[in-house]
């Protein structure tokens, strides 16, 4: 095969210009190098179609199959909408970062080596923390170091495991392993980090909510689900990821019940659903890939769309506090219905894009006679309609009227979320056209009569589990605590104990010793020296009489002499 | 609600809520009715029971809305807490 340049190159190119361009020139770079991106990847042949050598090794920058097609078709696309929803609000740099994160994203997409796949797995992480960084605020400066410390370290330890394997392995080519040794584990401990897996899941709700209207767009769709195809592509079948995912979704539950942010509802709710595909491939059967590669398909098409309407809501009103909010259908109709549209999609909801993907992978758990993991998705799939299905919206749009009237999405940001509502729907409705995509060939059938019951009722009874429990989830401005407690304030904690210990220890020395030192000076005033202000001398340092002398020697004398005839 | 003039959304009134709440229950009866027509099949014995979406659905947000509920006591701290945190020193 011919060289064939990396499709990520047109975005990274993209990325470049948008800085020096202006006005409509800057324009049509944004909209339409994503355009030409998601062409390119559809010239991707299947196999390795470039080799470069480097210092020993044959790097691929590009392998295409159906699979890697797949994830760089949706992160291209995904480029285009949320370049079309910013272009016009956000500022140069921030779009700018978006696409070179973007790039990232494709890049790891068709990376056939391991080094390929880490350089843009470092490029995502760079960009992703300059968009956190544009959010503007002391916040999101903070949460933008957090979040590009935990990212390096998931880096490094991603490169540890890379090292081993290359070493151990002699090979750099990306191909299935199970986490058996020290090498794999990093592998696998560095892709779970970007995934936000337990126990850093807190990275995703601390960034995510911090950055702006428009960052948080692109934040929602790169790095979680290039994890999720790292995965699919080097752990299918590790059986340790069906109970990280699961911990995953029921954590996103929890937490989003909890939450008061909007945004940071959104993103309790990415773990929770990563946590879906991350099941799907420790299952590993062809039905369980296929199930995850479709669902972070859809997933980053609904939770985009979710995440532009908290967007809008947050560039129209400034807030973003659920106890801030409500009412907000009377002036913002159309983003009321794109909100609803994406959270019924998330809920997989039948005629939505999440009921034709995450079956799927509730089939591969029926297939595979995993009764408790079935059950435990069917709980999910209820609990996501609690918590991001009717939480999201109901507190945004409806429950109380906040008095707020702000006008609806201007029409670009109007157009984005339009588009991405239809494709919910449209691969709800019709999801043998989607099906075809992806990376192994399936005669599933979405649509059963008694699967849609039952879907139905579990749903519907959620929601009614909803009303009926309101009281008890009345909004309060609080936040809740998380693993990042331990390194944020228990560490911080801990090394200001340690320093102030440190202080008073030594203050407490040097105050001994000046107190020993000031009584061995007085000691030795009294007794030795001369106190001038009682102009007396210390006791051995006065003039004696001499008869008070002679009387001093006879005692001593007679002592001696006594002492003598006694012995 | 309030009674403001400005604020007569048809979706904000007493009247259309109750209404709104009639058709729901009407559709979560409707839905647990469908299964005397169409057959759920059920893949591990209990999920073909009569209405088990329903009451799996319900008791399960239950629970979590209960798990959430008491997490929350140990977790949740007013939303300033970092900053107060990072700035007490």
């Amino acid at each position: 095969m011919t060289e064939f340049l990396p499709p990520a190159l047109i975005l990274v190119a993209a990325a470049l210009l948008i800085g020096p361009l202006r006005g409509h020139a800057r324009s049509a770079v944004v909209l339409l190098a994503p355009l030409a991106t998601l062409w390119a990847v559809w010239q991707v042949p299947d196999g390795v179609v470039t080799t470069v050598s480097f210092l020993d090794y044959q790097i691929e920058p590009v392998e295409g199959s159906a699979l890697r097609r797949l994830f760089a078709t949706i992160f291209a696309l995904m480029a285009f909408i949320g370049g079309l929803y910013a272009f016009r609000q956000a500022r140069w740099y921030e779009l700018a970062a978006g696409y070179a994160y973007a790039a990232g994203a494709v890049g790891v997409s068709f990376a056939g080596d391991l080094i390929t796949l880490f350089i843009f797995w470092e490029l995502m992480a760079l960009f992703s923390t300059v968009i956190v960084w544009c959010g503007g605020t002391p916040e999101a400066r903070a949460a933008g170091m957090r979040y590009a410390v935990m990212h390096l370290f998931g880096g490094i330890i991603l490169k540890v495991g890379i090292e081993g394997v290359v070493v151990h392995t002699g090979s750099i080519d990306i191909q299935p392993m199970l986490a058996t040794n020290f090498d794999t584990w990093m592998v696998l401990i560095g892709i779970l980090i970007n995934a936000a897996a337990p126990p850093v899941s807190a990275w995703l709700a601390d960034a995510y909510p911090a950055s702006s209207p428009t960052g948080s767009v692109f934040l929602s769709a790169f790095t979680t689900k290039t994890a999720v195809l790292a995965l699919i592509l080097l752990f299918p079948g590790e059986t340790v990821l069906i109970w990280i995912g699961i911990y995953m979704i029921m954590y996103g539950i929890i937490y989003a019940l909890l939450e008061n942010d909007a945004r940071r509802i959104l993103a309790y709710s990415i773990v929770n659903q990563v946590g879906f595909m991350v099941c799907a491939i420790g299952i590993g059967t062809q039905m369980a890939l296929n199930g995850a590669a479709a669902h972070a398909f859809a997933h980053i098409i609904y939770k985009a769309l979710l995440f532009m309407s908290a967007g809008v809501v947050v560039y129209r009103t400034g807030k973003s506090k659920c106890t801030d909010l409500g009412g907000l259908f009377r002036t913002m109709p159309l983003t009321t219905i794109c909100g609803i549209i994406g959270a019924l999609s998330i809920s997989s909801f039948p005629l939505t894009s999440g009921f034709t993907t995450k079956t799927l992978i509730s089939q591969a758990a029926v297939d595979e006679g995993l009764v408790v993991v079935y059950f435990l998705l069917a709980a999910a799939s209820a609990g996501v309609f609690l918590h991001a299905g009717i939480k999201f919206p109901w507190f945004v749009f409806f429950q109380k009227d906040s008095g707020l009237r702000p006008k609806d999405a201007p029409w670009n940001m109007a157009a984005a979320m339009v588009i991405f509502s239809a494709l919910c729907i449209l691969m709800g409705i019709f999801p043998e056209y989607f099906y075809r995509f992806l990376p192994y060939e399936t005669t599933y059938q979405a649509y059963k009569p008694g699967k849609v019951v039952f879907y139905l009722q579990l749903l519907l009874f959620s929601g009614l589990a909803f009303f009926l429990l309101l009281p008890l989830m009345k909004r309060t401005l609080t936040i809740s605590l998380d693993t990042d407690w331990l390194w944020r304030v228990a560490l911080n904690r801990i090394v200001r104990f340690v320093t102030d210990t440190l202080a008073w220890a030594g203050a407490t020395a040097e105050a001994a010793v000046a107190t020993l030192l000031a009584r061995l000076g007085a000691f030795n005033r009294r007794h030795l020296g001369a106190s001038p202000e009682q102009n007396q001398r210390g006791v051995f340092a006065r003039t004696w009489q001499i008869g008070t002398t002679a009387l001093w020697i006879a005692i001593l004398l007679f002592v001696y002499v006594f002492a003598y005839l006694i012995s | 609600m309030s009674d403001k003039p400005d604020d007569d959304a048809w979706l904000a009134r007493p009247d259309s809520i109750r209404l709104l709440w009639r058709l729901f229950w009407a559709i979560l009866a409707l839905t647990v009715l469908a299964q005397f027509v169409i057959k759920v099949k059920g893949y591990f014995v209990i999920d073909s029971w009569p209405a088990f979406g329903a009451w799996f659905g319900f008791l399960s947000c239950l629970a979590m809305v209960l798990v959430a509920k008491a997490l929350g006591f140990l977790l949740k701290r007013k939303d300033d807490y970092y900053r107060v945190e990072d700035g007490d020193d």
